[in-house]
């Protein structure tokens, strides 16, 4: 993930990462690019992680809102699989949009052909190395294929300036590349708000 | 019990004019402090700790050899604690004014041979940071690698992060608020009034020990939460049934009431009504057209703010306007809100949490 990002990242960004999680991406991204990153987290366990590796991080609940943080405040906000964990993944898609000079948002494909497949072949909920969690305790509520995201940035007003498909191992293949909505397990998009 | 054993306290002694806040000066002061751990060879471990309201320099370790209470940080303050003594060297002094040995109201003006008493000046946040760093100077300390505390020691810490940017790494701002609400000000009001309306404080020969005890019960019950209040007394009563009478009957209204005798036996009147008039004038952004945001332009530390999920004297929310301030500043801070139900008073108490938090903030290369 780190390896696709750090290419549309110009060194000593301004960066807020909602969702930062233990901190990995930032500490990278500071450690390589130089970076002044601060995380936004809701999880204790996460809190302390970033801050053993030296980082900022701000304990808060993006589902309750991001109106802390001034419009166009940051050079780019990266949220990081996180925006289909939330209660309205439009609203934060906005917001993001607004905090941001550029964004950077992944998100699972839950049209990826595995997930297909087993619900089709199963009937049950799909799980994969992706969407690791069952249907009753997963914190992910609001699963889209990769037409839906792109459809809501279309609708939002809101630019895909760049877009890497990846399976969940990290790599890009042909398959996932020709066919995104079938075979990539994890898009990643950079977006800006069109002018 | 303390890991520190027996600390003695030391005296720091100003012998020039120090201007403070108000246009009034002082003729000299003397300041009372302890320290435990040693400064490095690099001078580059030391902590400062700044006391609350009714705080003292004892912050950590026992007075002497029969004393059954350490200071009041030593929860946090040791070996190991949050503030870890075998890597720190923490300073920790009694304020300008106070009571427990640095020059106050209570101690005598050189002038008229008696106590200063209400001639007192009232002092400042401001005037507070400038004597704290005269301090800093005698112990040939050139940069405080934190300065850290909780509820008014919290305001301290964030005051030195902007009078002193230079001089501090790290600021550690616990249960603090950027100024205080008209609710804080109006509860500092009835104690004040509480003291000034005890006719043994109008005659100025007798301590007003009844004032100051409602003063203290007054404040007690805002450093707690309902929950934690709950837990303690709940409704019990002291005795087997109720009386109809005016005496104590609840166990919360004996606890209170211990605790005003208590304090008022040794915490000077004059010391309650100037560090709570403190507390009132505490706004840093005074000096900014009253925008924080601007205040913080030329700080340089690095800031961890922590307040505590059931505090309702200075509330997550007052903690979260300087967290606010701080991000639009462009400043580095991290905040987190320790779930507690102890009030106020949670920044005492050493929850797993909040000491690793801390720990974890003095430790990493920011």
């Amino acid at each position: 993930m780190y390896k696709i990002v750090n290419k549309w990242i110009p060194e000593n960004s301004h960066i807020l990462d909602l969702g930062c999680g233990d901190g990995s991406m930032l500490f990278e991204l500071k450690k390589e690019l130089n970076i002044n990153g601060l995380g936004v987290d809701i999880s204790e366990n996460n809190i302390q992680l970033s801050l053993s590796k030296g980082l900022n991080v701000i304990e808060q609940d993006i589902d309750q809102g991001l109106s802390n943080f001034g419009d166009q405040s940051f050079d780019l906000v990266l949220m990081s699989q996180s925006i289909q964990a939330l209660k309205r993944p439009d609203l934060a898609l906005s917001e993001i949009i607004r905090i941001g000079k550029e964004c950077i948002v992944s998100i699972p494909n839950f049209a990826n052909f595995k997930c297909r497949l087993q619900l089709f072949l199963t009937g049950k909920m799909p799980v994969s190395s992706a969407l690791p969690h069952s249907w009753y305790s997963t914190p992910n509520l609001h699963l889209c294929s990769l037409k839906d995201f792109e459809s809501l940035c279309e609708n939002s007003n809101i630019k895909i300036s760049e877009k890497k498909l990846i399976k969940a191992s990290g790599e890009s293949t042909f398959l996932s590349n020709f066919f995104p909505n079938l075979f990539a397990e994890i898009a990643v998009y950079k977006l800006e708000k069109k002018s | 019990m303390s890991e520190l054993g027996i600390i003695e306290p030391e005296i720091f002694l100003f012998d020039g004019t120090f201007s403070l806040e108000s246009g009034k000066s002082l003729d000299g002061f003397e300041l009372i402090y302890e320290t435990y751990g040693k400064l490095s060879d690099k001078k580059d471990n030391a902590v400062l700790i700044c006391h609350a309201l009714s705080g003292n320099h004892h912050a950590a370790g026992l007075s002497n050899e029969n004393d059954k209470r350490p200071g009041w940080w030593n929860e946090l303050i040791g070996p190991g604690k949050a503030f870890d003594t075998e890597k720190y060297f923490v300073v920790s002094l009694n304020n300008l004014g106070g009571c427990h040995g640095s020059t106050g109201p209570s101690s005598i003006n050189p002038l008229t041979n008696e106590k200063f008493g209400k001639e007192f000046p009232l002092v400042t946040v401001k005037d507070w940071i400038n004597s704290q760093n005269l301090l800093r100077s005698h112990l040939g300390i050139d940069r405080w690698l934190a300065v850290a505390g909780g509820s008014l020691g919290g305001m301290q810490a964030f005051q030195w992060a902007i009078d002193y940017p230079d001089l501090v790494e790290k600021s550690v701002v616990i249960a603090a608020a950027p100024k205080l609400s008209a609710q804080n000000i109006a509860f500092n009001e009835v104690a004040r009034q509480a003291i000034v309306n005890d006719p043994d404080f109008e005659k100025g020969t007798h301590h007003p020990k009844r004032g100051l005890g409602l003063a203290r019960m007054l404040g007690h019950i805002t450093y707690l939460s309902e929950e934690v209040m709950k837990e303690k007394f709940d409704r019990d009563l002291k005795k087997e049934k109720i009386e109809y009478g005016y005496d104590v009957e609840f166990e919360v209204e004996s606890y209170l009431r211990y605790q005003a005798d208590n304090f008022s036996d040794k915490f000077d009147a004059h010391t309650y009504l100037l560090m709570t008039k403190a507390l009132d004038y505490f706004d840093p952004a005074k000096y900014f057209d009253g925008n924080l945001i601007s205040s913080l332009e030329q700080t340089k530390s690095n800031f961890l703010i922590i307040s505590f999920s059931s505090d309702w004297r200075f509330s997550p929310k007052r903690s979260k306007e300087i967290v606010n301030s701080l991000v639009a500043a462009k400043k580095p801070v991290s905040y987190v809100n320790i779930e507690s139900f102890q009030g106020h008073d949670g920044f005492l108490f050493p929850d797993n949490r909040y000491v690793n938090t801390i720990k974890t903030f003095l430790s990493s290369d920011v």
